[in-house]
């Protein structure tokens, strides 16, 4: 199956990562996504029928532990990489809209 | 006797017998760095005032006799997306420029502990994105044995740094071939352990289940040495191995005869440089005298190494990648964004390259309903077949041999157009990471006055086999210890 991505579809994945995006981008995004996907779809070839997916390389049982409290990195500490903080909190303009 | 080209080993036998000290060791290293690395630029932070701090302290446990590793004052410099307290650390991007992280990764720990001595951070493609250096966002890294030319990559800066002895040793991180792809195209050794067999913790995300931090160095020996120190269980990362971390060094010098060492035939197929081949064919004639049985094996599917991995990544990146937002940490951009929503989508605007956008959407793209079963999860169950493929291998012989890239260090500017053909330089090295398996590159040779890398395969946490493998062709040659004319 050969596809093109066209703008619209990169214009939507690109709001799913909630990456900005210009017109111009879109188009030379689209190009290149079509021939990526297309190379890719090789695996079209590759009989899976009964083959598991794989979930996981190395250790292949959960592990788990106590759920103890330790000391961790103190609110002063972690704000300092924050870009806008207020009483102690990390602040953001409007989540929810205001109506 | 130039304290920059020393090993780790003949550097710790000058310390430890009180002929050097730490601090004149590092002073040195530095002074080269700020000489040589205005051509290389593999550093992006130069870490002197740490550095001297930690050579003091390192000189101080060696003169009471106390805690004295092989590592104690030994200048590194490591990989940008390793977590260091206190030291900007960027992952090459726009996005991290002016990061400082709060913690150490375990590994920064690890070699704290041991009095290892970090010097600085290195150049790397944006978040570990690129096969080249160039799509680090704050400047490409050139290849100390050409300046025109790649260092590889993502660990590009790493390779360049130990290529160029603005180190003693390197560390790197191979999702995807990251270490040894570089090493290949530098000249130096470097080895990507078993996933899961050094912590993560602390190591900024690219794809969960392929990152695998790996030391870099003029030998096999030296990169036994400190995988040694670095490896082992971490409470912070649970896929890290609770089994005991060998000492690699104990049989690095068992001889290799009656050994079996495997020659992928998928591997050795058109396209590959002339002078990579020859090089390849030397080599296994160099095991074949050391007594190793040669045998071809057949790893079937190797050209869906490619695309397995890539979507894959996509995915796990586009995931991982969500945490760059603009409001806990990083570069923010706010003006005029009326919502929370807003500033994500300047940020990431801004702060991200154009392959870590491509990238991610990509992953998104893979993700989405409609595309999940063709592309994700098709991905998985050809990485299952991609795993038995090593499974059956390894049932027949101990290791084994293939080339780390089918070309030398391509030219600056040479591959930046098309993406696609960028990620065709990684086809003999992403295999192993969808598969888990250990794979240690070193020095094969020379190609048009450019170095040949070559790659041990080996299995699940048997890095041993590949550390005495490796050391028995650098006892009978010296590639290895070529170095650039800067």
């Amino acid at each position: 199956m050969t596809q093109t991505i066209d703008t619209k579809t990169v214009k939507h994945v690109a709001f799913l990562v909630r990456l900005g995006i210009s017109e111009e981008e879109a188009q030379t995004f689209s190009g290149q996504f079509s021939s990526i996907i297309d190379y890719f779809n090789m695996l079209n070839e590759v009989d899976t029928e009964n083959v598991p997916p794989a979930s996981d390389i190395a250790n292949a049982e959960n592990v788990l532990r106590e759920d103890v409290v330790k000391p961790s990195m103190s609110r002063e500490e972690f704000l300092k990489n924050a870009p806008n903080s207020e009483r102690g909190y990390v602040k953001v303009p409007t989540v929810l809209g205001d109506e | 006797m130039q304290l920059h080209n020393l090993t780790i080993r003949e550097a710790h036998e000058l310390l430890t017998t009180k002929k050097i000290s730490s601090v004149e060791l590092t002073q040195a290293m530095l002074d080269r760095i700020h000489d040589v690395d205005k051509k290389v630029k593999s550093y992006v932070t130069v870490t002197d005032d740490l550095a001297l701090e930690q050579a003091k302290q390192a000189d101080e446990r060696i003169a009471k006799g106390e805690n004295v590793t092989p590592l104690t004052g030994i200048p590194f410099s490591m990989k940008d997306c390793i977590s260091t307290r206190g030291v900007r650390t960027t992952c090459s991007s726009k996005i991290l420029e002016n990061y400082i992280p709060q913690y150490n990764a375990t590994v920064t720990n690890k070699l704290a502990d041991s009095g290892a001595v970090l010097v600085g951070k290195t150049n790397m493609d944006e978040f570990g994105m690129g096969s080249s250096c160039e799509n680090s966002a704050l400047f490409p890294t050139h290849n100390p044995w050409n300046l025109d030319h790649v260092p590889g990559g993502s660990s590009g800066g790493a390779a360049a740094s130990m290529s160029a002895s603005l180190c003693t040793f390197s560390i790197g991180e191979d999702t995807g071939g990251s270490v040894r792809m570089p090493a290949g195209f530098c000249n130096v050794t470097g080895i990507k352990p078993t996933y899961g067999r050094v912590s993560r913790y602390g190591l900024i995300a690219l794809a969960s289940s392929f990152d695998c931090i790996g030391p870099m160095a003029r030998d096999a020996y030296d990169c036994a040495t400190v995988l040694e120190h670095i490896a082992g269980h971490d409470p912070h990362d649970s896929t890290t191995y609770n089994s005991p971390v060998p000492n690699y060094t104990t049989n690095i010098n068992k001889p290799v005869k009656g050994m079996k060492l495997g020659i992928p035939k998928e591997y050795f197929v058109a396209g590959m440089e002339a002078g990579v081949e020859s090089a390849m064919q030397e080599a296994i004639r160099t095991y074949e005298k050391l007594g190793m049985e040669i045998h071809e094996v057949s790893l079937p599917h190797t050209k869906y190494g490619l695309p397995v991995y890539y979507l894959l990544l996509f995915a796990e990146a586009s995931a991982n990648l969500a945490r760059m937002d603009g409001t806990r940490f990083g570069l923010s951009v706010s003006d005029g964004a009326k919502d929370v929503i807003d500033i994500y989508l300047k940020t990431r605007h801004a702060g991200f390259g154009d392959e870590v956008k491509r990238r991610i959407m990509l992953g998104a793209y893979a993700l989405s309903a409609g595309y999940y079963d063709a592309y994700y999860l098709k991905a998985q169950k050809v990485r299952t077949l991609l795993r038995r493929d090593f499974e059956t291998a390894f049932s027949k012989v101990d290791i084994l041999l293939a080339p780390t890239c089918p070309t030398t260090a391509f030219k600056l500017g040479e591959k930046t157009s098309d993406p696609l053909e960028m990620y065709l330089s990684d086809i003999y090295v992403v295999s192993t990471n969808p598969a888990g398996v250990p794979a240690l590159a070193l020095p094969a040779g020379f190609s048009n006055n450019m170095p040949v890398g070559m790659q041990l395969i080996g299995k699940h946490l048997d890095e041993a086999t590949l550390f005495q493998v490796a050391h028995a062709y650098q006892q009978v040659t010296d590639w290895h210890k070529q170095l650039p004319q800067l």
